[in-house]
Formats: structure tokens, C-alpha cells, sequence
């Protein structure tokens, strides 16, 4: 073995893994991706296609009431209508804008909220630090469902009481886990450098960290949304979440659910009130593959920078 | 070392090739590779990172960990090929007749368990001895281990006691069925150099006692000299030259194995003078209410080295981020450039933050993987000297040029950068500030032998051409013989001695300068023998 | 024990809360309870004797001492609105709770003796066969599972067992003559789904659980040390992994605790859910502050106890250096 040992920093090899842009890593990931991730990625593209034009495929109102209530299927109405005489399916399309909409503000806040607490507790590492912590634990200790439940009925069930409510009691999932990536993050030397160079808490927060925990946020963040709108669907079912006229599959369970007794009868009459519930299943599954994907892939990334 | 060997033959490896599969595709660890092993030897397995020599250890009981398979080759012990037995095949050999000493014992103990009990699991397998009788021979183990308490430390969690301590345990472990082999994976790397003495002296004379055969691997020639009869240096998964020990070390054949001991090599005439830059002056510090400096006071003379020397505990890094304002200290005070430093970081100006700039030990997390090189120097710049754009990127360019890069790094995330040209970027940036004084807290102790010797000069060229003041803070004295125009020698949060290098590398020593510098293994066979003797009379 | 403080600093905490949200409530019972047309002394008087008229802090102790004594006050519903007419009484929140409280305990219960050990083997054996066809669909349907709300898998049960093929009733009425058996016959569709929506997350956090302890350094000791397969789950991983667990079951309970509001709701049962939802509509204060607190001290309960297990089972927490 006869090795050149003339050292040059610029050949150094060891460990030097491929260089590929960020465009060149999602293709790669991509052309990976399992069946499951873009049966996802499909689904989630259908429901925001649904959500944001939903006045030009709905073909009737959201608020229309036709003279036949209940109504079978097909005939004009696709999925029949409900008990004020309702088109079911256009009622279903206006839902995704309402339920998505609401439930991504709503998370929204949380994420914004909750980031940017979790992140300065990290760097703060003291009174603040301890003052934010017990607050947090003292609202995680007690279950959002019940919380919402009860601030909704004293505060009036609006939308606007709803996603407030939701994102504050919601952030302190995203202030834990952002806290708790954050505060391994904060100890690395890179974030060191940038204090002791004198960088404002903004530069740190948003140029140094954030890019760094963003993983992590970005799973939560799925996570987090598929549970809002579980606890909006529950509500909403329930009676005291999203309100009337604005349509939204859960209240649409709700309202049709005597329907499931005629199910010997007629089938898609059973079927009518099970159709909004699936349109929550089917995205919530959705957003669980491709969170799941995105977990996997974060996970082999940093495999290969080993 | 016992010079009577029988020359039976216990293992022979041949050709072995074993695949690794990472960044979604697999990779040759170890590219066709001979071993052969006698009763009662001790081969040494020597290399630097990425060489395989850990994987060569594993594929020596035929196990490969995850992710890993053996593509081809034999592993005969005592005429049986491990390669081709099944799991359970090999779990009636591993254990008990080859046992394994890892790295980090304190990861590789099950937590949930005491000591004794995982001491005495593989013997109690073979079900030949009562579990009294084990104990009792464990207790044994452990007192010619040296270990204090023999009688009752079995009965401890492994939280409860010392890295060190656990390192001994775990040969205990592994000597209690009394194997026929024994793989030593780096046991003494994670300690330091004072406990790594008593270790290594404890290995070798247990297995000694029992004649038994082992393989000991490290990337630290001194230290695999005084427990090896024969010396096999890997690299990049192939063998470089394989001798005994002592032929090794007077006459390497390869310049490559010349290389592994580089720094070794390199020393700095000692210059000084009583210019100070930077005074500390009876400085104590504390985390919360855990006290670890007690009344430091060091001078630090412009345009020259002062290396801070010490092991872990002993407030070296501590001095460092008191000195950056990131640790304030309880009282005392700091002296820079004639003015008095405030202690809390925010409290300095942006003038005094610019001019001492520190460099990390780990170049991974000292970079924020998210940023491309051209980021990571540029921000100094700008945010010291405003300048932006097309300007701020010939200065970058400038300054990768004096660290002997160029251009075509700009746009690299530091993800695509060797271990080496990471701690060169680092250095540039710290250049990129301007400062006067320059922190480097243990930047090459991370790196393979000869990048070391690359970082060591270009920070000596740095400081002859720009006049730049350094404080290196090491464990590693022969880091500290290649750099150092004076040393500070700390030891459980105060300062032992200062003064000029030639002064405290010899003697007469203060006692702990003397223990400290004694335990530094040399590139002699002997020096562990001659060690223990002289520290016995 | 500074778990245990702050979990009563919890429940104290939510009890404000709780109470103090009410006192901003539009509205006035008094007025709501007589009607619009009542006079102003009947208001005045009925304000009296309900306590409405004290400051809300005193109101607030008031109420709390009750509670400790285990009496809740008495509903708002039910009265007369007629005034001076003193025989019709509400009903004690403490009478109308404990047999709601009772009926979600057995239903909570049944699902969980159901749930907890078939997720527990589902989740370990997906994780000892990882990657195997057994573990991709066992962690495929749980992914199903948890995505779908409760009422959703709730109404698909009635769907198939009770309008399709009628073998379980919709509705599930017990009072407190139901035989054992027929209590579990007319419970089964909610426990049904109850056991299903918990057990999706329970078996997934089961198994990442376990596969997290299968890839930590001592148990490559542990096969190097030539332990069988067996011993090296029993003996090295198992110990290890109380912890997790039961802080996975605990987690679960207090998941399954709130989905009940929803089964409750649908399957009509006369759980404390149920009477929850039904106080909020009539606006009875006293019922809803108890259901709230009831909630939530079993919710923190149950963490608190998952805590507890966590540190008993931790040798490193329970033998200090």
C-alpha cells in the first residue's frame, strides 16, 4: 500500500458524503416514497382543492334548503338531502372549508404561540423558564376536550371563541416539545458562537434554532392538527362546537344519525350519516401516512449525516 | 506479556469483506482482511476513524451489528467457522468462550440490574459452578482488578459507580466464564489518562493470570503498545502492515503508521514575554451551587500560546466560558487589553465580544448544520464590519484561502465536510472576527492523528503571520509539547502550576503534575511495566 | 412527592378556573331559574338562598369546603317556578352524580379490561417481529383506528351490529335493577368502540416503546454475552420497560376517560358524560362544575400514577448514588 501522505485539506475525504442540493433530496425522497405516502399526499391535495374552490364544485349551496327533506340518494343530490331538505353532498364540500379552515387557524396559533415560549424557556433556562413550565403542566394536566368544553359554554360556542380557546390550550403541546428540542440545541456549540457574538434573541430564535428543530415541529404539527380535529369534531357533535349555518361533518353526523336506523331498508340511507365521518377518518389517516413518511425519512436523513 | 507462547492456534480470519449499508446504500467496511490469533496472545488492532477495526472485532465472535452483513470470509475458532453457525449456534460460544468489552460501559450495562448479577450472567449459563461459587470468584475478579470495596460494589446499579470503575467491572464480566478470547473495544478511551492507567495495568494483568487470548482495539498506538505482542494497523477497511510490537514501534515499514503518531512529533521552540493580553485574577465559579473554580488567577502573554492542561473536572473548559462572559463568575476579576471585562456576557460591548473569539472541540455541533459555509463566516463579517453582498463573499473566499480551502466550499452545508475541513471552517470563522485572542477548547481531540497535525500547523502559521494570542485548553500533553509556549496545569477546579513549557514538563514536579504527566503512555513496550514498578517502590 | 403536590396544585387550579369562568357567564340563574316575568324580590330572594349574592371569592371557598365534605350542592334544575312553592326540590349533585359515576366506571372499566392486555400483546409482539407482514397491518389498522373519531367507529358498530344485523341494542339504557349480564348485553356496542379507539394508541406507543428499549447499547451487550432470545426480552428488556408501559396504560385510560363523553352521547348511556353534556344545555352550574372536576382529578390521577410506576420501576430514581 503505497499512499500519497502529502496532506491537503481540500482532499480530505473521510466520511465525505455526496453533495446534493435540498431539490435533488426531495426528488430522492420522493421517488421513494411508499404507496401510503402519496395516497396521502393525494388525498390532502383533494381536500384543499375542495376547501379553497368550494363554491365552484358544490353544485348547490351550502345554506339551500330544497323542499324534499331527507331525500334518497342520487336525483339531483348525489347523497340525498338532510332534515331541512339540504343538498348532503354540497354541505359536504362547504364542510372541508369550514372544518380545515378553523382547525388549521387553530393550530396555527398553537404553533405560533407555543414556538416561540417553548424556544425563549430554553434559552432562558431559569425563573421564566420555571414560571412557563408549571403553567404549561397545570393546563396539560387537565384534558383539552373537557377545557374547551367548558369555556365554550360559558363564552358562547363561536368559531372565533373556538379557534382562540383551541390554539392557546393547544400550545402547550408545541411550548413542550419545541422546550424540549430546543433545550438540546441551546447547549450545542453553534448557538454558543452566536450569543457570544452579541446576536439578538429574534436572530437566535429564528435564524439559528428554529431551522433546527423544525423537523420535529413540522411532525408535531400533523400530529396536532389531526387532534384538533378530533376534539372540534367531538364538539361540533356534541352540540357546541362549529354553529349552524356553517356546515361541518361532525354536526352533519350528528344530524342525519336517525337516518342509520332505516339502514335495513336502505342501505345508502345507513350510509348517509357515516359519509361526513369518513370524510374526517379519510383525512386524518391521510395526514398520519405522510406524517409518518416525513418521520421516516427526517429519521434516514439524519442517518446519513453520520 | 509472557514470553513463553505456545503457538496453538485459536483464531484465523480469512478475507474477510463486510458490507455496511448507510445513505441508502451499502458501503465496503472491510475489504478482504487476515487475522490470525494464538493462544494465550494479544493482537492490538490499530486505526483511525472509518478504518473497520471495530468491525473487525465483532466479525472475530461472527457477529455483525445491524445494517452490517459479511460478504465473504472465515472466522475459524478452534476450527469451527463462526460465520456459518446459526444465531443459536453462536450464543453457546458468545459469552463464554469469546466474551466483549465495549466501549462505553456505562451505555452497555443494563440499568435496571445490579452489577453481580450481570457479572455472573454468561457463567451461569454454562451452569458448571453454583451462583455462590461464581460470587465468591467474581469478589476475586474484582479485587485484582483493584476495585475498591470488592466485597459489596456488585451489590451497586450501575449509576452508582464511576466510568472507570464500570470499565473494570465489565472485564470482570467478561472474565468471569473464563473465555478463551476476549475482545477489548476501545475500553480506555472515554477515561482519563490518570484512570486509563490504573485500567489498562488491571486488564493486562488479568489477563495475564489467566493466560487468556484477546484482541485489544484502539486508535492509540501508545496505548495498544503496552498490552499487544503483535501490532495490526488498519485503514479504510484494508491492512496496512502487521508486526510485533516492539519491531512496530522501531521500525514502522509504512509511512502511513509513522503517521499515527504525527503530532508526537512536532514541537514548538517556547518564546514569552510579560506583555499581558488577558488577566484572570482570583476568579471562583460555580454552576448553580456546585462550586468549580476555586481563586484561578492565570496571565496570558500577547501574540503567544498558553495551554491549559487538566483532565475532566478539572474547570479547564470552565476557565474558558468564564473568560467568553457565557459562565460569569462569582467573584474575581478579568483583565483584557488593560480594561476591566464585565462578567455577563450581555453586559459587553460588541468591540470586546469581536475580539476574543473561541473554537469548540466539536466541529459537528459548533456549526449550525442548517447553514451553508458561506453563511457560518459571512455573519461575522457583516455583523462586525457591516459589510454585506458581493464584498462580504471575496472576504469569505480570502479567508478560506488562509485556511487552505477555496471557493468552491462556499455553498457547502457542513453535513458534506470531513471532520478536518469542519474545524478549519471553525477557525475561519473565529479569523473572520478579527479578534486578539483566540479560545481553542480541545479543537483537534476529535480528529484522527495526522488532520491534528494539519490543524496544529496552520493555527502556528496563523498566529506568525496575523500575531494572534491563543489559550489551548487539553487534555493531550503532546498537543500541548507541539503548540504551547506555556502551560497552566489545573486539577479539581485550581490552578496546580503556571509558567514557561520547558519549565513545567521537567522536573521537579508538583505531585499531580508529576502523576499526570507520568500516566501519558509512550511509544515503549515497557513503559507501563516500568511505570507501575517505579509507582510501587 | 413533588409530583403528588403538583398534581393537587392541578386539580386546585382547574377548580378556579372552573369556577371563576362561571361567575362571567351572561346571565343570571336566578333570573333564568323563575322565568322572565318573576318579580325582583323573588329574584332577590332565590339569589339569597342559592349564595348568589356573595362575592364570588367567598362563594368560591364556600363551594370548595363543601366539596371536600363530598357535597356538591344542588342542582339548579328541577326547581319550581313557581314561587314560595317549597316541596319541589332539586335534587343533592351528589345523589345525581355517584349512580352516573358508577355506570361510566363500568363501562370505562370492561373497555379496558379488554383494551390493556390486547394492545399490550398486539404492540410487543409487533415490535419483537419488526418489519415482519404481522407488524406492517397490526400498525396499519391501528393507524386507521386512531385516525377515525369516536363517533365515527361508534356508529359504524351500530351500523353492523344493530340495524344491519341486530345482534346488540342501539341504545344503552341500564338502571340500577340491570343484571350483571344484561349490563354487559347492552353495553357492548360502546365498549366496543371504546376498546377500539383506545387500542390503536395504546398498541402503537406499546411498541415504539419496546423497540426503543430493543435498540439501546446493553442489549447488544446482552446478545453478545450469548443470552438467548428469550432472556434477553425477559431478563434485559422487560425491566426496563415498566416504565414506558404503564405510563402508556395510564396515558390510555385518560384517552379512553374523555372519549366516553362522546360514546356516552351517542349510545345515550347514562354515564357521567352524558349528564355532563345534558347540564351544559340546561345550564346547570353545580352538575357541571362537578362533572369537570370529577374529569379532570381522574384524569391527573391517572398521570400521577403513571409517574409513581416510572420511578418505582427506575433503580436509578429509587437507589440514589
Amino acid at each position: 500500500m503505497s499512499e500519497n501522505l502529502s496532506y491537503s485539506a481540500k482532499s480530505e475525504v473521510a466520511n465525505l458524503i455526496k453533495r446534493r442540493t435540498r431539490v435533488e433530496r426531495l426528488k430522492i425522497a420522493l421517488s421513494k416514497a411508499p404507496i401510503s405516502a402519496w395516497f396521502g399526499m393525494a388525498v390532502l391535495f383533494v381536500y384543499f382543492f375542495a376547501a379553497i374552490f368550494a363554491p365552484l364544485i358544490a353544485p348547490h349551496g351550502e345554506a339551500e334548503i330544497f323542499p324534499v327533506a331527507y331525500a334518497p340518494w342520487g336525483d339531483g343530490h348525489i347523497f340525498g338531502t338532510d332534515q331541512i331538505g339540504r343538498d348532503i353532498f354540497s354541505r359536504i364540500i362547504y364542510a372541508a372549508r369550514n372544518t380545515i379552515g378553523i382547525c388549521l387557524l387553530a393550530t396555527f396559533i398553537a404553533l405560533g404561540i407555543g414556538t416561540v415560549l417553548g424556544i425563549i424557556a430554553a434559552l432562558d433556562r431559569k425563573y421564566l423558564d420555571q414560571l412557563l413550565s408549571r403553567i404549561v403542566d397545570t393546563l396539560m394536566a387537565i384534558p383539552v376536550m373537557i377545557f374547551t368544553f367548558i369555556l365554550l359554554s360559558v363564552f358562547g360556542p363561536t368559531n372565533f371563541n373556538l379557534i382562540v380557546i383551541l390554539g392557546i390550550l393547544e400550545s402547550t403541546r408545541f411550548f413542550r416539545i419545541s422546550r424540549s428540542v430546543a433545550v438540546g440545541q441551546v447547549v450545542l456549540e453553534y448557538v454558543e458562537v452566536a450569543r457570544l457574538r452579541g446576536e439578538n434573541l429574534p436572530y437566535i430564535i429564528f435564524k439559528e434554532i428554529l431551522p433546527n428543530i423544525s423537523s420535529p415541529l413540522i411532525i408535531e404539527f400533523g400530529l396536532r392538527f389531526i387532534f384538533i380535529i378530533f376534539t372540534i369534531s367531538s364538539l361540533s357533535f356534541l352540540g357546541i362546537g362549529i354553529q349552524p349555518p356553517s356546515a361541518d361533518w361532525a354536526s352533519m353526523v350528528r344530524e342525519n344519525a336517525i337516518l342509520i336506523q332505516y339502514a335495513q331498508y336502505d342501505l345508502t340511507a345507513g350510509l348517509t350519516p357515516l359519509i361526513p365521518a369518513f370524510a374526517i377518518a379519510l383525512l386524518c389517516v391521510s395526514i398520519n401516512f405522510v406524517v409518518d413518511w416525513y418521520l421516516y425519512i427526517t429519521s434516514g436523513l439524519k442517518d446519513d449525516v453520520k | 506479556m509472557t514470553s513463553n507462547k505456545s503457538k496453538e492456534l485459536l483464531l484465523e480470519m480469512k478475507n474477510i469483506h463486510i458490507d455496511g449499508f448507510s445513505d441508502e446504500r451499502w458501503h465496503k467496511i472491510l475489504k478482504g482482511v487476515d487475522l490470525t490469533l494464538y493462544r494465550g496472545e494479544i493482537l492490538g488492532l490499530i486505526g483511525e476513524s472509518g478504518a473497520g477495526k471495530s468491525t473487525m472485532g465483532k466479525a472475530a465472535m461472527g457477529y455483525t451489528q445491524p445494517g452490517c452483513k459479511i460478504i465473504n470470509g472465515e472466522v475459524n475458532f478452534n476450527g469451527i467457522d463462526l460465520a456459518k453457525l446459526t444465531e443459536f449456534e453462536k450464543r453457546k460460544i458468545w459469552g463464554t468462550k469469546i466474551s466483549y468489552v465495549a466501549q462505553s460501559a456505562a451505555a452497555s450495562f443494563n440499568p435496571a440490574h445490579r452489577l453481580m448479577d450481570q457479572t455472573i450472567s454468561a457463567s451461569n449459563r454454562l451452569k458448571i459452578n453454583p451462583t455462590d461459587v461464581l460470587k465468591k470468584d467474581a469478589v476475586q475478579l474484582y479485587e485484582s482488578l483493584q476495585l475498591p470495596d470488592a466485597e459489596n460494589i456488585g451489590d451497586r446499579y450501575p449509576h452508582q459507580v464511576s466510568g472507570g470503575q464500570l470499565q473494570r467491572i465489565m472485564t470482570a464480566m467478561a472474565m468471569s466464564p473464563r473465555p478463551e478470547l476476549i475482545i477489548f473495544d476501545e475500553p480506555t478511551t472515554a477515561l482519563d489518562v490518570t484512570t486509563q492507567v490504573e485500567v489498562l495495568s488491571a486488564m493486562r494483568s488479568i489477563v495475564d493470570k489467566f493466560n487468556t487470548a484477546a484482541i485489544y482495539i484502539t486508535h492509540d498506538l501508545a496505548v495498544v503498545a503496552q498490552m499487544a505482542d503483535r501490532i495490526k494497523v488498519l485503514r479504510y477497511g484494508e491492512e496496512v502492515e502487521e508486526a510485533e510490537t516492539r519491531d512496530m514501534l522501531s521500525n514502522p515499514k509504512e509511512e502511513y503508521t509513522k503517521s499515527l503518531w504525527s503530532v508526537r512529533s512536532l514541537i514548538k521552540p517556547e518564546e514569552t514575554n510579560q506583555d499581558y493580553i488577558l488577566s484572570i485574577k482570583n476568579i471562583d465559579a460555580a454552576y448553580g451551587s456546585s462550586k468549580v473554580l476555586y481563586d484561578v488567577s492565570i496571565d496570558i502573554p500577547k501574540g503567544k500560546t498558553v495551554a491549559i492542561v487538566g483532565e475532566s473536572g478539572s474547570g479547564k473548559s470552565t476557565t474558558a466560558r468564564v473568560i467568553t462572559g457565557l459562565l460569569p463568575q462569582s467573584s474575581g476579576e478579568i483583565i483584557f487589553d488593560g480594561k476591566k471585562l464585565s462578567p455577563k456576557l450581555e453586559q459587553r460591548s460588541k468591540e470586546e465580544l469581536r475580539k476574543i473569539q473561541i473554537i469548540f472541540q466539536m466541529p459537528d455541533t459548533a456549526m449550525n448544520p442548517r447553514q451553508t459555509v458561506d453563511e457560518i463566516i459571512g455573519r461575522p463579517i457583516e455583523f462586525y464590519q457591516g459589510i454585506k453582498g458581493k464584498e462580504r463573499e471575496s472576504k469569505v473566499i480570502e479567508l478560506l484561502k488562509m485556511i487552505e480551502l477555496d471557493e468552491t466550499f462556499l455553498d457547502r452545508l457542513p453535513s458534506e465536510l470531513s471532520g478536518g475541513q469542519k474545524q478549519r471552517i471553525c477557525i475561519a470563522r473565529a479569523l473572520a472576527a478579527n479578534p486578539d485572542l483566540i479560545i481553542c477548547d480541545e479543537v483537534t481531540s476529535a480528529l484522527d492523528q495526522i488532520v491534528q497535525e494539519g490543524i496544529l500547523k496552520l493555527l502556528q502559521k496563523l498566529q506568525k503571520d496575523l500575531g494572534v494570542t491563543y489559550i489551548f485548553i487539553t487534555h493531550d500533553i503532546a498537543t500541548v509539547k507541539a503548540i504551547s509556549d506555556e502551560i497552566v496545569v489545573m486539577y479539581q477546579g485550581e490552578v496546580v502550576e503556571q509558567g514557561l513549557k520547558s519549565k513545567i514538563l521537567n522536573p521537579p514536579h508538583p505531585e499531580y503534575t508529576e502523576l499526570l504527566l507520568s500516566s501519558v503512555p509512550e511509544m515503549d513496550p515497557d513503559w507501563l511495566t516500568s511505570l507501575l514498578n517505579k509507582r510501587s517502590s | 412527592m413533588l409530583r403528588l403536590t403538583l398534581g393537587l396544585v392541578t386539580v386546585f387550579a382547574f377548580s378556579v378556573i372552573i369556577f371563576s369562568t362561571f361567575s362571567f357567564l351572561p346571565g343570571d340563574f336566578a333570573t333564568e331559574i323563575l322565568g322572565q316575568s318573576a318579580t325582583k324580590s323573588a329574584v332577590k330572594a332565590l339569589r339569597a338562598e342559592l349564595g348568589l349574592d356573595k362575592p364570588p371569592v367567598t362563594r368560591y371557598f364556600d363551594w370548595l369546603g363543601n366539596v371536600f365534605q363530598g357535597d356538591f350542592g344542588s342542582s339548579f334544575s328541577g326547581r319550581s317556578k313557581v314561587q314560595g312553592d317549597q316541596g319541589d326540590r332539586s335534587r343533592e349533585v351528589v345523589g345525581l352524580i355517584i349512580p352516573r359515576l358508577k355506570n361510566t366506571l363500568f363501562l370505562t372499566g370492561v373497555a379496558a379490561m379488554l383494551a390493556i392486555p390486547l394492545s399490550l400483546i398486539l404492540g410487543i409482539s409487533a415490535a419483537l417481529y419488526r418489519n415482519s407482514y404481522y407488524d406492517r397491518s397490526a400498525t396499519g389498522v391501528s393507524l386507521v383506528t386512531v385516525s377515525s373519531p369516536e363517533f365515527f367507529t361508534a356508529y359504524i358498530f351500530i351500523l353492523l351490529l344493530a340495524t344491519l344485523f341486530p345482534v346488540f341494542p342501539t341504545i344503552a339504557t341500564v338502571d340500577e335493577d340491570t343484571t350483571l349480564v344484561e349490563r354487559f348485553y347492552r353495553t357492548a356496542l360502546p365498549v366496543f368502540t371504546l376498546t377500539l379507539i383506545t387500542m390503536g394508541h395504546m398498541m402503537r406507543m406499546t411498541r415504539s416503546a419496546i423497540i426503543n428499549i430493543l435498540s439501546s447499547e446493553y442489549i447488544e451487550m446482552a446478545k453478545l454475552s450469548g443470552s438467548s432470545r428469550y432472556e434477553v426480552i425477559v431478563k434485559h428488556a422487560l425491566p426496563n420497560a415498566w416504565a414506558p408501559i404503564s405510563q402508556v396504560i395510564a396515558i390510555n385510560l385518560a384517552y379512553m376517560l374523555i372519549g366516553s363523553v362522546v360514546v356516552e352521547y351517542v349510545f345515550n348511556y347514562q354515564g357521567i358524560g352524558r349528564l355532563m353534556v345534558g347540564s351544559v344545555y340546561n345550564r346547570d352550574l353545580p352538575v357541571v362544575q362537578a362533572c369537570a372536576l370529577i374529569f379532570a382529578s381522574t384524569y391527573v390521577i391517572l398521570n400521577l400514577i403513571a409517574d409513581l410506576i416510572g420511578i418505582i420501576s427506575n433503580p436509578r430514581l429509587l437507589y440514589p448514588k
